[in-house]
C-alpha cells in the first residue's frame, strides 16, 4: 500500500522556514494550512490517527506547489509526501474519481472540451456574462466557468507527425502533446515546434503518446499515472529521440519523475529512467539554441509568472527570463514574489475553490502593481487561473505562453530579413 | 497541531485562537482570563527554545495580525501588527531606503511579535544592536484583557519604561498587538568580504583584534571547518576546502569609511594569518558571499537527520577555549559538532548533529548541550544571546541569577500578570521536575546536578 516514507518524514525538522513559501499558510495563516503542519498531520496518520475529513481537508488544500522545497533547509521532499499521502488516502477513499476518468483517455477528453467549445461557440457563454448570470453563479461553478478555455487553433499535428527543420539540423526530439494542452492550447505546440524548427531541430510527434498522468498522481491515482507512464515510454521509445521537449511545466516536471514512479517496476524501470533524463522543458533546449534564432522587436511590458512545476519541482528560473531578454523592445518587469502559485495548481481550482480564488487573489495584487501589457508564463493551468484572475480585477490584458511571445518575435525577426 | 515549535519539546494545547484584529484577541485573552485557563502568544512558532508550545493551554495565534499600518518616514518609525514576518517588513522598508536593525536567521518567516518576546538579534546585531534598541513603544493586551499601551511614535518617554522590560519577556507579560518601531536609514555603503584561515584560533584571535582595534563591524560571522566542508558538499560552494574557518565581515557606513575601514581589517587579517581574502565588488557578488554564510545551517541540516542549534555567548577572549571545550564535549558524546556564529559579539551557535531515532541520542545530546552552556556560564557568559530561555533553558537559570535575582524578575512579572496564566512554566526555573515535558525533567535533573 503506498504511503509517506517515515524517512522522508524524519527530514523534516519543524524548524517553520517554509512558511511563508507556502501560499495557502500566506493567506490563511493558520500552521494548519502549511507544509510543516501538513507534513505533522502525515505523521499523525502514519500512527494511526483516522482519516476525518476534519483532518484531511488540511491536505487537500494543499497546493502541491512545492513552493516549500525550495525554503526548506533539510531538503524534505514535500512533493512525493504529499502524493504518496494522496495515493494513501485515495486507496482507502477515492476523492475526484470522474476527474481522473475524464483525464485518463484522450478520447473521453476531447469530447468534454467539444462540449466546453460548444458552450461558447452557441453564444450561451456570452449570454451568461451579458445577462450577469455567471457573476451570480455559486462559488465553485462560478470559478468552474471562469475557467474555460478560450477557442483556440488546433495543434497542426494533433495526430502525430514530424516538423522538419528549417535550418541545418541539430537535432531531433520528441514533443509532448499532453491533455489540456493539446486541447485547449495547439496553437502554443505549434509555436513551440515552429521555434525549434527555426533553430534546426526536428520535431516528432509520437501518434501514440498520451497525457503524462500529473493529475493521476498528483490526485493519488498512482495506478492510472504509471499506465500513462508506460504508454509514453513506449511511444517516446519508438521515436528514437535524443530529447523529449515538454511545453507545459506540469508535465515536464512529471515527466522528470518517471524513473521513480516506475522503478518498482522491473520491466520498466530503466527505460523511465531514460525518459525522465531525456525530458527538458522548451525553454531549456531553446535557450542553447537561441543563437540560430533572429529575434524581431516586440514593444511590450510582460511581466512573467514562474509555474510553480517549472521554478520549484524543476529548478528553471533563469531560462524562461533569458529567452524574454533576447527580445528586443520587450520590456521584462518582475513582479513581488513571481515564483508564489497563482492557485490553478492541476486540478484545485475545481476542487478547492475558496482557497483558489484567495491564493489568485494575493498573486492578482503583484501582478496588477508591475502594469503589464500582457502576463506571460509556461504552463496551460496557470494561463487559464491568471486570465481569470485578470477578469476578476478587471485587467484587459492578454495571458501569453512564452513560447507564443517567443514564435511571435521570430517571426517578426524573419520578416525583417526578408 | 501547534503542538510544536522549532525547538525539541511538544506539548498539546488546549485549543488554538488565532484572532484577526487587536479588539478579537483582546476578547481571546478575556475570555481566557474568565475561565481562568493559561495562554500562550505565538507567532510564526520558528522558536528553538519552546517558547510558543502550551501544555494544556490555550494558544492564541497573531500569525494573522500581519498589517503594516504606517510607515513614517520622516520621524523614522513604524506602527505594525504583530504578526508582520521581519522580511516583508524589510521588503516594504527598502523602498523608502529605510531598514530595521534585527535580521534574525529565521527573519523570512518569524513574526515581529515573536522577535519581541524573544529579543531578537541575527548578524546585524553587532552594530544595531538587538530587538529591545528598536521598540519605541507598544500595544498590549494584559492577562485581564484589558489593552494597554507603552511608548510611542516618539522616542523620549517621561515616568517609567516599560517598554524594553515586555521585549523579552517572552509573552509573560501580555500579549503584543502592536508596536512602534525605530527605523533606521539604509547606510550609504556596504562593503562585505571572507577571510579564510588556517584554524578556529587564528580566525577568532582576528575577530578580536578587529573589535580592539576599535571598528565594530556592522557584522562579523565566523564559520568552522565542518561547516564549510558541509556548505562545500551540500551546495558546491566552492570555498576552500582546506579552510579552518572563515570570517565573513561587512562593513556599514559612508563610502570613505567603508573603504578606510576595509583596508585596516584586511591588514589585521593578514597579520592574523589569513590564507585568502575575497572581497565582493557588487552587490551580487555580496549576496554570493552571504549566500555562502546562510547556506551553512541548511549544509548542516542536511548531514543529519536532526541537530541542536544551541545559542550562548561568551565573552570575545573566551572564545578560541570554548570552542575548543565544545569540541571536546561533543566527542565525549560521540556527537558531530559545527559552529557557524555571530562572533563580532561572543554569540555561539554550536550545532549537534544527531539522529533522534537511535534511542538515547537525543538525551545524550541535551546533556551536551548542557554542558557546553555550563561552560558558557563559567567563562562569565551568557545563557542566550537572541533565542530565549522559554523551556530549553528556564532549569538553568540558575546557574546565572540567585533567588533575589530570580525574586525580583517574579515580582514585575506579577504585576503585569498577577494570575500567572501568561506563557506560564517558562523563563523561570520549575520547583518540581515537570510533568509534562520529559526533556524538560531531564534538564532539570543536569541543573540540579551541575548547580555549584
Amino acid at each position: 500500500m503506498p504511503q509517506p516514507a517515515t524517512e522522508d518524514l524524519r527530514k523534516c525538522i519543524h524548524c517553520g522556514m517554509c512558511l511563508e513559501a507556502c501560499p495557502t499558510y500566506r493567506v490563511s495563516g493558520l500552521e494548519t494550512e502549511s507544509p510543516r503542519g501538513r507534513i505533522h498531520l502525515m505523521q499523525a496518520l502514519l500512527d494511526g490517527r483516522p482519516a476525518t475529513p476534519d483532518l484531511t481537508i488540511h491536505l487537500d488544500r494543499c497546493l502541491a506547489c512545492r513552493a516549500c522545497e525550495t525554503a526548506c533547509p533539510s531538503a524534505v521532499p514535500y512533493g512525493r509526501l504529499i502524493e504518496s499521502t494522496r495515493a494513501m488516502l485515495q486507496e482507502r477513499k477515492p476523492a475526484n474519481p470522474w476527474l481522473l476518468w475524464l483525464f485518463g483517455h484522450p478520447s473521453r477528453l476531447r469530447r468534454a472540451f467539444g462540449l466546453l467549445s460548444l458552450y461558447e461557440r452557441s453564444g450561451l457563454r456570452r449570454l451568461l456574462h451579458r445577462t450577469g448570470v455567471a457573476s451570480r453563479l455559486p462559488q465553485r461553478l462560478r470559478m468552474a466557468e471562469g475557467l474555460v478555455p478560450q477557442m483556440r487553433p488546433r495543434f497542426s499535428r494533433d495526430s502525430g507527425g514530424v516538423v522538419m527543420p528549417r535550418a541545418p539540423m541539430r537535432a531531433r526530439v520528441g514533443l509532448l502533446t499532453g491533455c489540456v494542452m493539446r486541447e485547449s492550447f495547439g496553437d502554443v505546440h505549434d509555436a513551440a515546434a515552429a521555434l525549434l524548427s527555426r533553430a534546426g531541430v526536428e520535431v516528432v510527434i509520437p501518434p501514440r503518446q498520451v497525457c503524462c498522468g500529473a493529475l493521476h498522481a498528483h490526485g493519488g491515482d498512482l495506478q492510472g499515472a504509471r499506465e500513462l507512464a508506460r504508454t509514453n515510454v513506449m511511444a517516446f521509445s519508438e521515436a528514437a529521440v535524443s530529447a523529449i521537449v515538454v511545453d507545459s511545466a506540469g508535465c515536464g516536471a512529471h515527466m522528470k519523475h518517471y524513473g521513480e514512479l516506475l522503478a518498482d517496476d522491473p520491466e520498466w524501470a530503466d527505460r523511465a529512467n531514460l525518459l525522465a533524463d531525456k525530458t527538458k522543458d522548451l525553454s531549456e533546449i531553446l535557450l542553447p539554441l537561441a543563437g540560430q534564432l533572429r529575434f524581431g522587436p516586440l514593444p511590450l511590458r510582460v511581466t512573467y509568472q514562474d509555474p510553480c512545476h517549472l521554478a520549484h519541482a524543476q529548478g528553471i528560473r533563469a531560462e524562461p527570463r533569458a529567452l524574454l531578454r533576447l527580445i528586443p523592445g520587450l520590456e521584462l518587469v518582475e513582479m513581488r514574489e513571481a515564483d508564489r502559485c497563482c492557485g490553478s495548481a492541476g486540478i484545485y481550482n475545481l476542487t478547492q475553490p475558496e482557497f483558489s480564488e484567495r491564493v489568485l487573489d494575493l498573486k492578482m495584487a503583484d501582478v496588477v502593481a508591475t502594469r503589464p501589457q500582457a502576463v506571460v508564463t509556461a504552463n496551460p493551468g496557470c494561463m487559464l487561473q491568471l486570465r481569470y484572475g485578470l477578469e476578476r480585477v478587471g485587467l484587459d490584458v492578454p495571458v501569453y505562453h512564452l513560447a507564443e511571445v517567443l514564435e511571435s518575435s521570430a517571426l517578426a525577426g524573419d520578416e525583417l530579413r526578408r | 497541531m501547534y503542538e510544536y515549535d522549532a525547538g525539541f519539546d511538544r506539548a498539546t494545547p488546549a485549543l488554538v485562537a488565532a484572532p484577526g484584529t487587536a479588539a478579537e484577541t483582546a476578547a481571546v485573552v478575556a475570555a481566557c482570563a474568565r475561565a481562568e485557563v493559561p495562554l500562550v502568544a505565538r507567532g510564526a512558532g520558528t522558536g528553538l527554545a519552546g517558547g510558543a508550545i502550551a501544555p494544556g493551554g490555550v494558544v492564541v495565534s497573531t500569525a494573522r495580525l500581519r498589517r503594516i499600518l504606517e510607515i513614517d518616514t520622516e520621524s523614522r518609525a513604524a506602527l505594525v501588527e504583530p504578526g508582520v514576518v521581519n522580511l516583508a517588513l524589510a521588503d516594504a522598508l527598502a523602498p523608502h531606503g529605510l531598514l530595521f536593525g534585527p535580521d534574525p536567521a529565521s527573519q523570512r518567516c518569524s513574526t515581529i511579535g515573536g522577535n519581541i518576546g524573544n529579543n531578537a538579534g541575527g548578524p546585524h546585531a553587532l552594530r544595531y544592536g538587538s530587538v529591545v534598541q528598536h521598540v519605541l513603544g507598544l500595544e498590549l493586551i494584559l492577562a485581564d484583557g484589558t489593552p494597554c499601551a507603552m511608548g510611542g511614535r516618539a522616542p523620549d518617554r517621561a515616568g517609567y519604561d516599560p517598554t524594553p522590560f515586555v521585549v523579552g519577556a517572552e509573552g509573560t507579560v501580555g500579549i503584543v498587538t502592536k508596536a512602534w518601531l525605530r527605523l533606521l536609514p539604509r547606510p550609504e555603503a556596504v562593503r562585505t568580504f571572507l577571510a579564510f584561515f588556517a584554524d578556529v584560533e587564528s580566525g577568532a584571535e582576528a575577530a578580536t583584534a578587529i573589535i580592539a582595534e576599535g571598528i565594530i563591524p556592522a557584522a562579523l560571522e565566523m564559520m568552522d571547518a565542518p561547516t564549510i566542508r558541509a556548505v562545500n558538499a551540500a551546495f558546491e560552494a566552492h570555498l576552500p576546502a582546506d579552510a579552518g574557518s572563515l570570517l565573513l565581515v561587512e562593513l556599514e557606513g559612508p563610502a570613505e569609511e567603508c573603504e578606510a575601514r576595509h583596508e585596516r581589517i584586511v591588514a589585521i587579517c593578514r597579520r592574523g594569518g589569513a590564507t585568502d581574502i575575497k572581497a565582493a565588488a557588487n552587490e551580487e557578488e555580496r549576496a554570493l558571499l552571504w549566500k555562502a554564510r546562510k547556506l551553512g545551517y541548511p549544509a548542516l541540516a542536511r548531514l543529519a537527520p536532526n541537530n541542536y542549534l544551541m545559542d550562548g555567548v561568551v565573552p570575545r577572549t573566551k572564545l578560541p577555549e570554548t570552542l575548543r571545550q565544545v569540541a571536546v564535549i561533543a566527542e565525549r558524546y560521540g556527537l558531530l559538532v559545527a559552529n557557524m556564529f555571530h562572533i563580532g559579539d561572543g554569540n555561539l551557535h554550536p550545532t549537534l548533529l544527531f539522529d533522534a531515532a537511535v534511542p538515547g541520542t537525543t538525551e545524550k545530546a541535551i546533556e551536551a548541550s548542557a554542558l557546553i552552556l555550563k561552560h558558557c556560564v563559567e567563562v562569565g557568559g551568557a545563557l542566550s544571546g537572541e533565542h530565549g530561555i522559554g523551556v530549553e533553558k528556564n532549569q538553568f537559570m540558575r546557574w546565572v541569577f540567585s533567588d533575589a535575582d530570580l525574586d525580583t524578575m517574579h515580582r514585575v512579572r506579577d504585576a503585569f500578570d498577577p494570575s500567572g496564566r501568561m506563557n506560564p512554566g517558562k523563563i523561570f526555573p520549575t520547583d518540581e521536575p515537570p510533568r509534562e515535558l520529559p526533556l524538560e525533567r531531564l534538564k532539570f535533573r543536569f541543573a540540579e546536578d551541575m548547580w555549584v
